[in-house]
């Protein structure tokens, strides 16, 4: 099985390199079909793990090398495919599979084909380190690699000012957060003494509570901010800047879900600490509301699914903050599915707009981009969690959680969400395939994409709609390593109120969403509607203002603060202290060269004097150390 | 006074050295400054000489005659090299030899 | 009395001629005064009982390396006399002197302290010559044998430097002057 995991790891890595051999050459459709076959081998050996620890069988351990060994230190490069990883490896290895495949079609008429495909395997690898490393420091490198690799793909048409900006923040602000992180490592290191998980974990029982509490709050905040979780949520929607298909793979499907994957990673300690996993499931909450409400009236395509991604976040968190780590990590996966197949949607609908973003300069798209509108229409009834579709499984078992759990405000909180995450949905969906064709007044001539995309994201599309059928399989292999509670009501009666209401709260807020937004009336927005200048309106739009506040309280004194240091501390200091040493081997060099006369005689004058100098040393020392007992009985004698 | 001890050599030798410096220090001439040098090793040797002479030692006569093999090498490749400047310039003053100039 | 004659005499005689050696103008003078102070320091050689060394010092300096030096002023004008101009003369006493008075104190250095042993010491009943032979051939062969090859490579080193035509000098020239004299060079081969 080594051989497998091995392949399933590696693979990408090799696809990148090759990939990047052709980083400097013109576009070769080569450097993005073999990436893909890697990739897609990547995905064959994964699907064999699954069915071999499906089938009950031990969960493979590797240890590739020594890493670090230094005293008591010793990190390998070790490699574990267990119950959790093994899905974490499925999600990502299948969605990145699809995206690369996709991003051949929509990364054709792109200058940077080849960097693209390089960059988007790189990150596989990278989030395949961090899933499938069995210690803390292998997963702190994978962190780190889809970091970068995040960096870079954001960045990726770096000619535009917003995307390098765009990329700068997400890379700054996943720093701040890292470094809660790296803290929580330390913590984990000092503590137990190993940054093995299962020694680690084993360790932990044993240790004071509120050192405890400390390492939980340290991971979360490394969690918080790959997770994008308030207040560490702005590069999220910022991030919409990088070409579509990275938008499925990272801000969709695999990166962001990483903070998700730490703590359901983490949940022995986390068991042992509820009042911090209470914090947790409550960010979650709000954070829900928050995205899901920002992303009511943005008029940016993408931002609004990201927003969606956002809120889908915390309804993770919710789940893993209350201990259902089980119920998170398959809302994580039933997630990655209908996200990614919105986002590659969104990205036809882009291409056919020649990259119009605003929906409401769109409507009517379904006639000319049938595909693309079935597929976008179903995945985004799987994100409301209509029945029988994945979100239905994984989102109101969240809700039975906090229900059963007796969370009441967080239950309503988000069972309110839910009605917003169907209406923002069904408004975009609306906005975008119905009503009048409001794109013909902008020139444009929309076009279905290619036909093997469509096909590449049909496996999406099926598993959409399919995925909560394998709660139960899935039920019982997770439980193996993840606490088995299950969530049932106590009375029946109870439980098919709850889930009729929320069916039927959902259904109407997909009605309300048509109703206002499918019909002809709908108009181009120009800043002169009454609600437009509604305060709640601009709130929103704005995302609460709080993109501003970064910038006026926290950017700008820090930038005043650092020219401070730059033209005091820095030049006076620092610069003036380097060149004054500069100066004086300069000058004394200037000085001393006179010296170096040429003329013979001289010098022999010089190597006179120097020798001269070095005898007298060898006189001063050979009495020194001749006499050295009287010199230090009269130094001793002078109260030295 | 009358008895020569080491010290007496010793202070001959440190004498004609000191001659010896003078010359390579005022010395313009280069034929001249090998003058010098020689009386540099020859101010040596004698201090070699009396040294291996009063602790009954060998060594220093051994010294002595390396640093006469020395010597006797130096001169030749010294004369060498001054011909062949001095057929290049015609003179074999220092105070022309100045390409070494820093 | 008779050695401590013979030391102050010869002494005063090398002092002397070493003394014409470096600050006479006359070129001949100077090589005169030289060739006297190295035969006079033989004495000394002699005085010590090193005979060896003594006759070693008359054949070659007196003999070898004074007769280069004599070849060697053939090449040069000898009645002329030497100009020397000198900025400061205190200088160059005064460093002449204070660093032969520290050569003296590190000489007397470890007599002062008694912590010398002969590490070949004196042959009873051996002359002077054998004695020395025996340690030549022992303890240092090795050095023997490569001093015997410097001298070769001294003298091959004299013969090609005094010998060769070498009225080129690559560091004097400029560069288009190197590539004309490889022009010409490459045309002899040609022809």
């Amino acid at each position: 099985m080594e051989i497998y995991l091995y392949i399933a790891l590696f693979s990408p890595l090799v696809g990148s390199l090759f990939a990047g051999l052709f980083g400097a050459s013109p576009r070769t459709k080569i450097a993005g079909i073999v990436p893909s076959l890697l990739l897609f081998t990547s995905f064959l050996s994964s699907t064999v793990l699954l069915v071999y620890i499906l089938g009950g069988g031990e969960k493979v351990h590797v240890e590739m090398m020594t890493w670090m060994a230094a005293g008591d230190l010793y990190i390998p490069f070790g490699f574990v495919v267990d119950q959790v990883s093994v899905t974490m490896m499925m999600v990502v290895t299948l969605v990145s599979t699809i995206v690369h495949i996709y991003s051949i079609g929509y990364m054709d008429h792109d200058k940077g084909f080849n960097r693209f495909f390089s960059y988007l395997s790189a990150f596989v690898f990278s989030m395949m380190i961090l899933v499938m490393s069995d210690n803390f420091a292998g997963l702190f490198i994978g962190w780190e690699g889809v970091g970068l690799c995040s960096w870079l793909l954001i960045g990726f048409w770096y000619h535009k000012e917003s995307a390098t900006w765009a990329a700068n923040e997400a890379f700054i602000m996943n720093r701040i957060a890292d470094l809660g992180m790296l803290i929580g490592i330390f913590l984990v290191y000092w503590s137990t003494g190993t940054l093995q998980y299962e020694q680690a974990f084993a360790a932990m029982s044993g240790l004071d509570k509120e050192v405890l509490t400390w390492i939980g709050i340290f991971l979360f905040i490394g969690a918080m901010g790959k997770s994008a979780q308030f207040p560490l949520h702005t590069w999220l929607a910022d991030a919409m800047e990088g070409p579509t298909p990275v938008s499925a793979l990272i801000h969709a499907a695999t990166m962001v879900t990483a903070g998700v994957y730490l703590v359901v990673r983490a949940n022995p300690l986390y068991d042992l600490i509820p009042h911090v996993g209470l914090f947790i499931a409550s960010l979650g909450a709000f954070v829900a509301l928050f995205a899901a409400s920002m992303a009511l009236v943005n008029r940016d395509m993408k931002r609004i699914i990201a927003y969606s991604t956002l809120s889908q976040l915390g309804y993770m968190f919710v789940a893993a903050g209350l201990g259902a780590y089980w119920v998170a990590l398959f809302h994580l996966m039933a997630h990655a599915f209908f996200k990614a197949l919105l986002f590659l949607g969104a990205g036809n609908v882009m291409h056919a707009m020649h990259n119009e973003l605003d929906p409401f300069k769109m409507g009517g798209l379904r006639k000319v981009m049938k595909g693309t509108f079935i597929m976008m229409t179903l995945a985004s009834v799987a994100l409301a969690g209509i029945y029988p579709f994945a979100g239905f499984f994984s989102k109101d078992l969240i809700l039975e959680v906090a229900f059963v759990e007796q969370h009441y405000i967080i239950y309503s909180v988000l069972l309110f969400t839910a009605g917003l995450t169907a209406f923002y949905s069904f408004r975009l969906v609306a906005l975008i395939f119905h009503g009048e064709e409001r794109y013909k007044i902008f020139g444009i001539h929309p076009h279905e994409a290619y036909k093997f995309m469509l096909v590449a994201m049909s496996p999406l599309l099926l598993l959409a709609i399919i995925a909560g059928s394998f709660k139960m399989t899935y039920f019982e292999m997770v439980t193996a390593m993840l606490p088995a509670t299950e969530y049932h009501l106590h009375s029946v009666v109870t439980y098919w109120i709850m889930t009729i209401g929320t069916q039927l709260f959902v259904i109407l807020a997909i009605a309300f969403a048509y109703k206002k937004y499918a019909n002809n009336k709908v108009k181009v927005p120009d800043g002169t509607s009454k609600i437009e200048n509604n305060l709640c309106y601009k709130v929103l739009s704005n995302q609460y203002y709080i993109p501003y506040i970064y910038e006026e309280y926290l950017v700008k004194p820090y930038r005043e603060l650092s020219s401070v240091f730059w033209k005091e501390v820095d030049m006076k200091v620092v610069d003036a202290t380097v060149d004054g040493i500069a100066g004086i081997i300069y000058s004394s060099g200037e000085k001393t060269r006179v010296m170096q006369s040429g003329n013979l005689s001289t010098m022999l004058k010089w190597m006179v004097t120097g020798v001269i100098i070095l005898l007298s040393l060898a006189v001063v020392f050979g009495l020194t150390a001749r006499y050295s007992g009287e010199i230090k009985a009269i130094l001793s004698g002078l109260g030295v | 006074m009358m008895e020569i001890g080491l010290n007496h050599y010793l202070v001959l030798s440190t004498i004609l050295f000191a001659i010896g410096l003078i010359g390579v220090m005022r010395r313009k001439n280069l034929l001249l400054l090998f003058f010098a040098t020689e009386i540099l090793l020859n101010s040596v040797n004698i201090a070699f000489a009396a040294i291996s002479h009063y602790y009954g030692d060998l060594t220093g006569q051994l010294f002595v005659f390396f640093v006469i093999a020395i010597a006797a090498s130096e001169v030749a490749v010294g004369l060498g090299l001054l011909i062949v400047w001095h057929k290049r310039h015609g003179n074999i003053d220092l105070d022309h030899m100045s390409t070494m100039r820093g | 009395m008779f050695e401590a004659i013979a030391f102050y005499l010869f002494a005063f005689l090398t002092t002397l001629m070493f003394f014409i050696t470096v600050t006479t103008s006359q070129a001949l003078h100077a090589l005169t005064a030289l060739a006297a102070g190295m035969i006079f320091i033989s004495a000394f050689f002699f005085i010590l009982g090193a005979d060896f060394l003594g006759a070693i010092q008359i054949v070659v300096y007196s003999g070898a390396v004074m007769a280069l030096y004599a070849f060697g002023m053939m090449f040069f004008d000898t009645t002329r006399e030497v100009k020397e101009k000198n900025g400061n003369k205190y200088i160059v006493f005064g460093l002449s002197i204070i660093s032969a008075v520290l050569v003296v104190v590190i000489f007397a250095a470890p007599i002062v302290t008694n912590n010398i042993k002969a590490l070949y010491p004196m042959v009873k009943g051996a002359g002077n010559t054998q004695e020395l032979g025996m340690v030549l051939f022992t303890k240092y062969l090795v050095p023997f044998e490569v001093a015997a090859v410097m001298l070769l490579v001294a003298m091959i080193a004299g013969i090609v430097l005094a010998g060769k035509k070498m009225d080129l000098s690559l560091t004097l020239m400029s560069d288009a002057e190197i590539i004309d004299a490889k022009k010409e060079k490459t045309k002899k081969v040609l022809q």
